[in-house]
């Protein structure tokens, strides 16, 4: 084997080449957005016709990491917001996921797809009703209101991924738990749950990072006193400043990533194959 | 983001072994205060009262707003006067999102192929890699990147000047219904992708190979034998995006915010501009009859498949 055909070597070059051009215009759709906001996460001046920023620097970055900076505050209720969301989220869905995974419900597939309702309307002009309900309840502008919204939408993740965790668990060793004699909340707390565990993490992940990227939703209730992250990006790449948009929306991006690379781990095939059944 | 992560694992199925009773027999043997149901029904309600209370009666709110006068009688001023004001724009945007839908579906089916026909293996793992990063990222972060990326002196233009395929005098901004369209297939592709391609991987293999014995080539494969196959699984991956791009809101305020633009950037204009909840409320029925169109069509076309079967 030691002979190498030209040819066919040739030959094999050349299926690179669209092969190649297709992946390398793939991965410039993709990257070069990501490439653009990073270059004005750095970019300290930059403008037309310049094909690359004038000068780099982190002045920016201090700016936005400045203790007393908006960027600072409104990070910490994004994510005050997005815990509220997932322990709002969490005490209404674990119940709900036991019952539709163990227990006999009538019209059960009617109330599974209740929650993905949310999510399957335009919810612009429900948005804009709830915050006129909001208004006259004084929930408006609140935390409370806008981890209401948040948590309503985030239902269908919660849910249905907590029915699926709580669906994969052998239902042979609850049975040995209750033969021993554990009451039934006893049996819960002790085998169901812990076996759930990782499904209903992935499923407060889903939740959290819901909670930490919506938009329409805080924009409509949260006004006027609430700012999260992306609020405060919209506002400064609204508003011109590219820079701090950027950085914001990179601190937006962290979370996210992270937390997909990671799912995996949390959320196994067992429970996956049983989401929405 | 939205809806439930779709899976190339779905199919797979289910590595525990199933319970002795089987799905038909009681959850637990206990001393039952109230039957199972009951039980049952009492721990679903809260989260039942949230979609209720903070979906639902909203949603029935702005319908009925939507034919409501300011004095609270029935009339149908507001529908006319949002068609009057918009039509153009609810025309515009029933445009970019079928656009767009239809770019989604031509480019998923594209990569969910190439995932599970193609040849090289170095080039598919490429691709799986390559593919699902949009997936990962907010709609908002979408949007702010491509209203640098696609402006006058955003990285595509300078790259493309750069190269010497476009003259500087020819780069023009993209930030209009193009944009728009842009930000959406390349934020709902990866989506409908997964989904596709996770369909494709649990299929039956060996009517491709078959085909593939009897010398079809991998186009004709593609859409002959595979799609076919996968339409229902590429239908609800559709709907799910057509409706998120329905109501996604920050994507044409940010890229397109004059006019034409969606109906999206129209509502929230009535109501911080002139606190109309009433043409506001008959913009949202127009979208939730566009959605509901599509869910018809959704209906019918699976009511239909399923007689022929």
């Amino acid at each position: 084997m030691t002979f190498i055909n030209p040819t066919r070597t040739l030959a094999r070059i050349f299926t690179w080449i669209p092969r190649g051009l297709a992946l390398g215009l793939l991965a410039f759709v993709i990257f070069g957005p990501l490439t653009n906001l990073g270059l004005w996460a750095v970019a300290e001046k930059w403008y037309f016709p310049h094909t690359l920023p004038l000068q780099y620097g982190f002045s920016f970055w201090e700016r936005v990491f400045a203790p007393r900076s908006n960027a600072m505050a409104s990070l910490a209720t994004s994510v005050t917001i997005a815990l509220l969301t997932v322990a709002a989220c969490l005490a209404v869905s674990v119940p709900a996921g036991y019952a539709l995974a163990r227990l006999r419900l009538p019209w059960r597939g009617a109330i599974l797809l209740a929650f993905l309702l949310p999510q399957a309307f335009p919810s612009v002009a429900v948005y804009i009703n709830v915050a006129r309900i909001f208004y006259t309840l004084g929930l408006n502008g609140t935390v409370a209101g806008v981890v209401l919204v948040h948590t309503v939408h985030g239902l269908v993740f919660s849910v249905w991924i907590t029915a699926a965790a709580f669906g994969a668990v052998d239902r042979s060793l609850e049975e040995a738990a209750r033969d021993m004699g554990a009451g039934p909340l006893r049996t819960f707390f002790g085998i169901t749950l812990p076996l759930a565990a990782p499904g209903v993490m992935a499923s407060s992940i889903f939740v959290f990072l819901e909670s930490l990227d919506e938009f329409t939703g805080t924009y409509f209730v949260g006004v006027p006193d609430i700012s999260t992250l992306p609020l405060l990006m919209f506002n400064a790449g609204m508003g011109g400043n590219f820079q701090i948009a950027a950085i914001t929306a990179l601190i937006l991006l962290v979370p996210s990533v992270g937390f997909m690379l990671v799912i995996e781990r949390f959320l196994k095939a067992d429970v996956l194959a049983k989401v929405g059944h | 983001m939205s809806a439930p992560l779709p899976t190339e694992a779905a199919g797979r199925p289910a590595t525990l072994p199933r319970s002795r009773g089987g799905d038909g027999a009681p959850a637990l043997p206990a001393t039952r205060i109230a039957p199972d149901w009951l039980w049952g029904v009492l721990l679903v309600m809260p989260a039942l009262a949230m979609v209720a209370l903070f979906f639902l009666y909203p949603l029935g709110l702005s319908a009925v707003s939507a034919f409501q006068g300011r004095d609270g009688g029935w009339t149908l001023a507001n529908v006319v006067k949002a068609f009057e004001l918009y039509s153009l724009d609810m025309a515009f945007t029933l445009a970019i999102v079928l656009l767009s839908s239809a770019l989604v579906a031509i480019l998923s089916v594209a990569i969910g192929g190439y995932l599970t026909l193609g040849g090289n293996r170095i080039a598919v793992t490429l691709l799986r890699w390559l593919y699902r990063w949009p997936l990962f990222i907010p709609f908002i972060v979408a949007a702010q990147m491509m209203r640098s990326f696609l402006a006058k002196n955003g990285l595509m233009n300078n790259l493309l000047i750069g190269s010497g395929i476009i003259e500087p005098l020819q780069a023009a901004s993209l930030l209009d219904w193009r944009g728009v369209v842009v930000t959406f297939v390349w934020k709902q592709t990866p989506f409908v992708a997964l989904m596709v391609a996770g369909a494709m991987a649990s299929l039956d293999r060996s009517t491709i190979e078959a085909a593939r014995d009897l010398g079809a080539g991998r186009l004709r494969i593609l859409g002959e034998i595979v799609v076919p196959q996968i339409r229902p699984t590429l239908t609800v991956g559709l709907i799910l995006s057509f409706v998120t791009m329905l109501s996604v809101m920050s994507v044409p305020m940010m890229i397109n915010p004059n006019s034409p633009t969606m109906i999206t950037v129209d509502m929230a204009y009535r109501i911080n501009a002139h606190g109309d909840y009433g043409v506001a409320n008959a913009l949202g029925f127009v979208s939730y009859a566009m959605a509901g169109l599509v869910g018809w069509f959704y209906l019918r076309h699976g009511v239909r498949q399923g007689g022929a079967r």
